[in-house]
């Protein structure tokens, strides 16, 4: 059964887009997104989005990363095999700076990815809004909202025209199963 | 599709609009003519002297791997190593190799922070560079082990024997440190080119868009995803930027931590980060200067570009000079007679022919590029890239072979020379890096499309809004 999954509308460059994004968010819509072949500055206030957490999972997993480094060596060296080296303490911390700080930024690149993986919902390869033929001009030079019909406040019918009342072109319903 | 991101008289109202700036793109490229042009790369048939330069290339991994594979029979006795110098040409192509690299870490995650523009029409194959030339490094220190099927030893990995690798080693730092420059470069990079593929993606059909829409994950362009996206990204250039400059330090160590006389120096980790990058560059400019000419970039690489790429490599050129002479200062000021031998035997003694070659190449080359008729003429530029190329790699042969060949006692000295082994693994280090870069080149787009059209003036909202008025 197919079934109306949102709404699409084009904008011709980036400052139109962002002016769609202000009245899209003024009106009350809570489902919507602004797509453009690259981020435009300014727009994140535009929808009115909270600042990305990003940054709190890469902090998390700095310090993961650095704690599990120092143990491991800790471990390894004054636990598990403890030898004496050129007359160093088994646990010499100043020598396992390097190993500790190494895993400090491997595993906060990786929280970096998958933390923005996840927050994107990616990989996610169906989306209401590649059921429209135009909308694969996004990824080269076209600016285009899309509203999902999930929001509450979507209605078929009143979506278009206030598409088209904030100068949107290319209106279009995405219809799928 | 007739709406035309083309804006009027683009070119000097958009000049203007950036304070007399210049264009980063010239040759009045709308987006979709960006986009046509770079895609437009990938998507043609391939060219016939592609799979001449690929023939060539993967002739050259062979070599490598005929090479490997004699050395795992035989042993390192293949090569020229003699009593004191157990480091000859492996390691000096290890450090050459993961030198190399830095320049794109450098172009992507530095200049990134930095905030300069320019980066987003290089840095894409200059991070493909980075990651090819990490993977020749790590072929070096793999199979200098000699037993490679013992290689595992160097992993803090649960064994039979119950023994441990040593953490205050230098060498075991290494490890981690260029593991974790390679897993994070390549975590960079994909990150980078997520937006590009969706862009093959949507410009693709039948299997070509299935395996593009899988690597592209399902990119929509969203600027909810655009907000984590760039958080991620500058998150990464963050964590790179220390990386870069810790991976060639911990290099340095290899050598700096051991008491040998010319190794045994605290100027060694900023020097060997000043010598990478200047490396790095010269090999950028290589490549650069190449592909921009058979693939027609000449409106995104332009000359400007060019000239600030050259303008770095004159700053870390003459830093790597300055440190060969406050090198030698330390040796005299020092007093100890034996650190002052091992410099003047750098400079006179029986390796004095490379540590020349390498001073001209290193500190003289550069020195071109003060004037601005050269700093943009490309066949100079072409000329001396390849030179910066040349002295680095004798940089690195100098540090490691003359001070192991001049070791603690002189009745264990011996000249080194390479063995016909040596000089093939070194060969065909180039062929597996080529035979990388070229299916690089070959499958995805070599220019960042997503941030070139972001630093465009027309990505600028703040462009269109006084039609007419004062931009």
């Amino acid at each position: 059964m197919s079934q109306t999954l949102g709404a699409l509308a084009r904008f011709t460059n980036p400052a139109e887009l962002i002016e769609a994004a202000k009245k899209v968010r003024d009106a009350g819509y809570k489902k919507f997104d602004c797509h453009s072949p690259f981020p435009i500055h300014g727009m994140d206030d535009a929808m009115g989005l909270k600042r990305s957490p990003l940054g709190y999972i890469v902090g998390g997993m700095t310090l993961t990363g650095a704690t599990v480094g120092m143990t491991l060596q800790y471990w390894v060296a004054a636990v598990e095999y403890p030898l004496i080296i050129s007359g160093k303490p088994f646990f010499s911390w100043q020598a396992f700076i390097i190993v500790t700080f190494a895993l400090f930024v491997l595993f906060g690149a990786f929280g970096a990815v998958l933390g923005m993986f996840h927050l994107n919902r990616l990989p996610r390869l169906h989306h209401p809004v590649f059921y429209s033929d135009k909308f694969a001009k996004v990824t080269d030079d076209a600016f285009y909202v899309s509203i999902e019909a999930e929001d509450e406040k979507f209605d078929d019918e009143k979506i278009k025209k206030f598409l088209s009342s904030i100068g949107g072109t290319d209106v279009e319903l995405l219809v799928g199963e | 599709m007739s709406i035309s991101n083309k804006h009027p008289q683009r070119d000097s109202a958009a000049t203007e609009a950036m304070g007399g700036e210049e264009l980063l793109v010239t040759g009045g490229h709308s987006f979709s003519t960006l986009t046509d042009k770079v895609s437009g790369i990938v998507e043609t048939k391939t060219p016939p002297k592609w799979y001449l330069l690929f023939a060539m290339a993967v002739s050259g991994m062979m070599v490598l791997l005929g090479a490997i594979g004699w050395l795992i029979w035989e042993g390192t006795g293949i090569w020229g190593l003699n009593n004191p110098v157990g480091w000859g040409w492996a390691i000096v192509n290890f450090v050459f190799w993961v030198g190399i690299g830095h320049a794109g870490t450098l172009i992507s995650a530095i200049l990134f922070l930095l905030r300069q523009q320019w980066r987003t029409a290089i840095n894409r194959f200059a991070e493909a560079m980075t990651i090819f030339a990490v993977i020749c490094a790590l072929v070096f220190p793999g199979i200098h082990v000699g037993r490679i099927w013992l290689a595992y030893y160097m992993f803090p990995i649960p064994n039979q024997m119950l023994i441990w690798p040593n953490f205050r080693s230098p060498l075991l730092w290494d490890i981690f440190a260029v593991g974790t420059y390679f897993t994070v470069s390549t975590l960079f990079w994909y990150v980078g080119l997520i937006p590009d593929l969706a862009t093959l993606r949507d410009r693709a059909t039948k299997v070509r868009k299935k395996v593009l829409g899988f690597f592209a994950m399902g990119w929509r362009g969203g600027n909810r995803q655009w907000q984590h996206y760039e958080k991620a990204y500058l998150m990464l250039a963050g964590l790179a930027t220390p990386l870069v400059l810790s991976v060639h330090s911990v290099v340095a160590t290899d050598f700096a931590t051991s008491m040998v006389p010319g190794w045994h120096t605290t100027i060694f980790p900023p020097y060997f980060v000043a010598g990478a990058v200047f490396s790095g560059f010269g090999m950028v400019m290589t490549l650069a200067i190449i592909a921009r000419k058979i693939y027609g970039l000449e409106d995104i690489i332009t000359v400007n570009h060019l000239e600030k790429m050259n303008k770095i490599i004159l700053v870390t050129g003459s830093m790597v000079g300055y440190a060969y002479m406050t090198e030698f200062f330390i040796a005299w000021y020092s007093g100890n007679e034996f650190e002052v031998f091992a410099f003047i035997n750098r400079a006179f003694g029986p390796y004095a022919w490379a540590y020349w070659i390498m001073f001209l190449c290193n500190v003289i080359t550069p020195q071109i590029f003060w004037f601005k008729k050269l700093r943009r003429s490309i066949p100079v530029m072409f000329v001396a890239s390849i030179f910066v190329n040349i002295g680095m790699w004798f940089e690195r042969f100098v540090i490691t072979v003359t001070s192991l060949s001049r070791d603690f006692l002189p009745s264990s000295w011996d000249y080194y020379s390479p063995s016909i082994w040596d000089i093939l693994t070194f060969v065909g280090s180039f062929g597996l890096f080529f035979t990388f870069f070229l299916l690089f080149l070959r499958f995805l787009p070599m220019v960042a499309l997503s941030e070139v059209k972001g630093v465009m003036p027309e990505a600028d909202p703040h462009n269109y809004h006084s039609e007419g008025g004062a931009k």
